[in-house]
C-alpha cells in the first residue's frame, strides 16, 4: 500500500489557506477564508448551492486563480515565487509541478474517454512523473483492484456506470500519489443507488489516513468519515469543528437551519 | 388487424410512401373484415416475428427506373465510338501520364501536411486569450479564404516580380545572406506555396471546430494530473478533436488532389498537364481527359478508403459496438 504511507510526523499543515479571496468580476465567491489542514485529516465541506465550496477546491488546485492572500502546499506557496520585495507568477511549467501534488476527483468523473480504464490510470504516473510503462501499468492494476475494478482494465470509460466512473476516476488521481486528495463533490452526478460504492472507497481511503478535502452533500457520510466539517455560506466559512460534534449539536443557526434543511 | 398493420418506422423521406401505404390499409381493413378472424382468437400463435416486410410499390418503381438508368450509361459508353476506349487503353499506363499521377499525388500530400500544420497553429492562435495571435490568425483566413485559388497561384508563381530577391536578415538592416526569387520559387515551390497556404485557412477552421467540440472539463482533468499546457494538448485534447477533424478533413483531402490541377496553369507536370501535353499533339481530346477522371477516381477511391481506417481508429472508447460489453448504464 505504497500510496497510503503517511508522514512518520504528524500535525503539520499539509495544506494552510491564508484569507483566500475569489472574485469573478465583481461578484465575491471567496471571502477571506483561512483554512490549516493537518496531514491524515479528512475535512468534509457542506453548504448551499452557491456557498462557494466548489470553487475553493478548485483554488486549491489552481483550476482557479484567487484574488488574495496565499495558499500554501506543504510550506510552499501555491502560484507565485518569491523575487527579493515581489512575487511573481510562476509560469505553466512549475504549475503543473506543484499540481502533481494534489489529487482531484471532479462531479462528472471527466474521464478521458479516448484511452481504456487502466490508460486512464496509466496516463499521470506514465506521462507525468516519468515512470516506465510497465511500472505504471502495475501500478494501475493495483491501484484499479483496491477499487474493485480489476476486471475493467481493458473497458472503456463509456461501457462503466457512473460509480464505476467515479472509482477509476480516485484511481487515476491516486495513481499520481498525491499528498492530498480533492474532491469536488464526487456522488452528485450519481444515481442514488451507485452512491454507496464511491462512499466506501473514500471511506476506505479515510481509514487509512490519506488526507482529504472533500465537498460534499452527505451529511450522513461526512459525520461518519470526516475528522472535521467546514460548513460554508456566501463565500465565508461560518462554523467548523469536529465532525460528530459539529453536526449534532450546530453552535451557529444558520449551520442548524442548513441542516434541518438537508437532512 | 392482421400483419399488414405492420408499417415500420417511418421517415420524412418516406411521406408519400406513407400517403399511399394509408390508402392501402384503408383496402385491407375492408378485406379483413369479411376474412375468418384468425389473429383474434385467444392463445393464437401470432409473432410479428414471422411477418413479411412490406415494399412500398413506389420504391419498386423507383428501383426498375434506375436500372434502366443505368444500363442506358452503359449502353452509351460502350457504344459511342467517340469515347475512343482504345485510346484511353493506350495512354492509361503511359510514363507521362503516370509521371504526372505521381506529380499530383505528391503535392496532395505535401500540401495537405503544410496546409493541416498550418491549421492547427492558426486553429491554437485563434483559441488562445493572445490578441495579436488572433487578430494575425483572422487576418490569414480573411485572405487566404476571400481569394480564387487560381489567382493565389499564379501570384506566387510570380512573386520575383514583386520582390526579386529573397532576403535574409534583420528589417530594415543589411541582410545576412539573399537569393534570387527566381531561383527559389520554382514552379513547384509556388504549387506548394499556393495549395498549401490556401489549405491551411480551410483546416484553420476545421481544426478549431474539432478543437472546440471537446469538453472543457477534460482541460481541467489534464491540468489536475500535472501535465503542462503541451502534453495536456497532445495527449489529452488533440486525440479527441481529431474525432471531428478527419470526417471535414476527408473531404479537404479529396478536394486538395482535385485542386492540384489548377497548378498546370503555372506549368507543373501535373496529371491534368500531362494529358494535356499528349492532346495538344493528338486531339485526342475525350479518351485522355477520361485517362485523367479513371487516375483521379482511382486516388479517391484509396483515400476514402484510407479515412474510414483513420475514423475507426479515433473513435475508439465512442463505438456503439463496444458499448454492448456491460449492460450496465454508460451514463448517469
Amino acid at each position: 500500500m505504497q500510496t497510503l504511507d503517511t508522514s512518520a510526523s504528524p500535525q503539520r499543515h499539509v495544506l494552510r489557506l491564508n484569507n483566500v479571496v475569489k472574485r469573478y468580476g465583481s461578484l465575491q465567491v471567496i471571502n477571506a477564508v483561512s483554512l490549516d489542514i493537518d496531514e491524515g485529516e479528512v475535512v468534509a465541506i457542506i453548504g448551499p448551492s452557491g456557498s462557494g465550496k466548489s470553487t475553493l477546491v478548485r483554488c486549491i488546485h489552481q483550476l482557479e486563480t484567487i484574488e488574495g492572500e496565499a495558499i500554501y502546499l506543504d510550506g510552499e506557496l501555491l502560484g507565485y515565487r518569491h523575487e527579493g520585495a515581489h512575487l511573481r507568477a510562476l509560469g505553466p511549467r512549475d504549475i503543473a509541478r506543484q499540481r502533481r501534488q494534489l489529487g482531484m476527483v471532479f462531479q462528472q468523473f471527466v474521464l478521458f474517454p479516448h484511452m481504456t480504464v487502466e490508460e486512464n490510470v496509466m496516463e499521470g504516473p506514465a506521462q507525468v512523473l516519468g515512470d516506465s510503462p510497465a511500472d505504471a501499468r502495475t501500478r494501475a492494476r493495483h491501484l484499479l483492484g483496491r477499487v474493485g475494478l480489476a476486471d475493467k482494465v481493458t473497458a472503456y470509460p463509456q461501457m462503466l456506470s457512473g460509480g464505476q466512473q467515479q472509482r477509476v476516476a480516485i484511481a487515476r488521481a491516486l495513481a499520481m500519489r498525491p499528498k492530498v486528495m480533492l474532491f469536488d463533490e464526487p456522488t452528485s452526478a450519481l444515481d442514488p443507488e451507485l452512491v454507496g460504492e464511491v462512499l466506501s472507497v473514500v471511506s476506505d481511503l479515510a481509514k487509512a489516513g490519506k488526507t482529504m478535502v472533500i465537498v460534499t452533500h452527505e451529511i450522513a457520510f461526512a459525520r461518519e468519515i470526516a475528522t472535521r466539517v467546514v460548513f460554508m455560506e456566501g463565500g465565508r466559512i461560518i462554523e467548523q469543528g469536529p465532525a460528530q460534534e459539529t453536526l449534532s449539536n450546530p453552535k451557529t443557526d444558520r449551520l442548524r437551519t442548513f441542516l434541518s434543511r438537508v437532512m | 388487424m392482421g400483419p399488414e398493420s405492420d408499417q415500420g418506422s417511418r421517415t420524412t423521406a418516406q411521406s408519400l410512401e406513407c400517403e399511399v401505404s394509408t390508402m392501402m390499409q384503408g383496402a385491407m381493413a375492408i378485406s379483413s373484415t369479411l376474412a375468418p378472424r384468425l389473429s383474434e382468437t385467444p392463445g393464437d400463435s401470432t409473432d410479428v416475428a414471422t411477418a413479411r416486410h412490406r415494399t412500398s410499390p413506389l420504391r419498386w418503381c423507383v428501383t426498375v427506373l434506375l436500372v434502366l438508368m443505368a444500363l442506358q450509361v452503359v449502353y452509351f459508353m460502350f457504344t459511342n465510338p467517340r469515347f475512343e476506349w482504345a485510346v484511353v487503353g493506350k495512354y492509361l499506363f503511359s510514363a507521362n501520364v503516370l509521371q504526372g499521377l505521381g506529380t499530383t499525388l505528391l503535392l496532395t500530400v505535401v500540401a495537405m501536411v503544410v496546409g493541416t500544420v498550418i491549421g492547427t497553429i492558426a486553429a491554437l492562435a485563434l483559441l488562445s486569450d493572445f490578441k495579436p495571435g488572433r487578430v494575425a490568425a483572422q487576418t490569414y483566413l480573411w485572405a487566404f479564404r476571400g481569394t480564387p485559388l487560381l489567382i493565389q497561384l499564379i501570384f506566387w508563381y510570380n512573386l520575383a516580380y514583386l520582390v526579386p530577391k529573397i532576403t535574409l536578415g534583420v528589417p530594415f538592416m543589411a541582410p545576412f545572406a539573399e537569393w534570387s526569387t527566381n531561383a527559389v520559387i520554382t514552379p513547384f515551390l509556388a504549387a506548394l506555396l499556393g495549395l498549401g497556404l490556401a489549405e491551411g485557412a480551410y483546416m484553420t477552421e476545421i481544426v478549431r471546430a474539432g478543437l472546440s467540440s471537446v469538453d472543457t472539463r477534460q482541460h481541467d482533468a489534464a491540468r489536475a494530473l500535472g501535465m503542462t499546457p503541451a502534453k495536456a494538448f497532445f495527449r489529452i485534447i488533440f486525440p479527441q478533436a481529431m474525432r471531428f477533424i478527419i470526417p471535414p478533413t476527408g473531404n479537404q483531402v479529396i478536394g486538395m488532389a482535385k485542386a492540384t490541377a489548377l497548378v498546370s496553369v503555372i506549368a507543373m507536370n501535373d496529371l491534368l498537364h500531362s494529358v494535356q501535353i499528349i492532346y495538344n499533339r493528338t486531339y485526342e481530346i475525350v479518351p485522355l481527359l477520361l485517362v485523367a477522371v479513371f487516375w483521379y477516381l482511382a486516388v479517391i477511391t484509396l483515400l476514402y478508403a484510407f479515412q474510414s481506417r483513420l475514423e475507426r481508429y479515433y473513435s475508439k472508447g465512442h463505438r456503439r459496438d463496444t458499448t454492448e460489453v456491460t449492460p450496465a448504464s454508460a451514463h448517469t
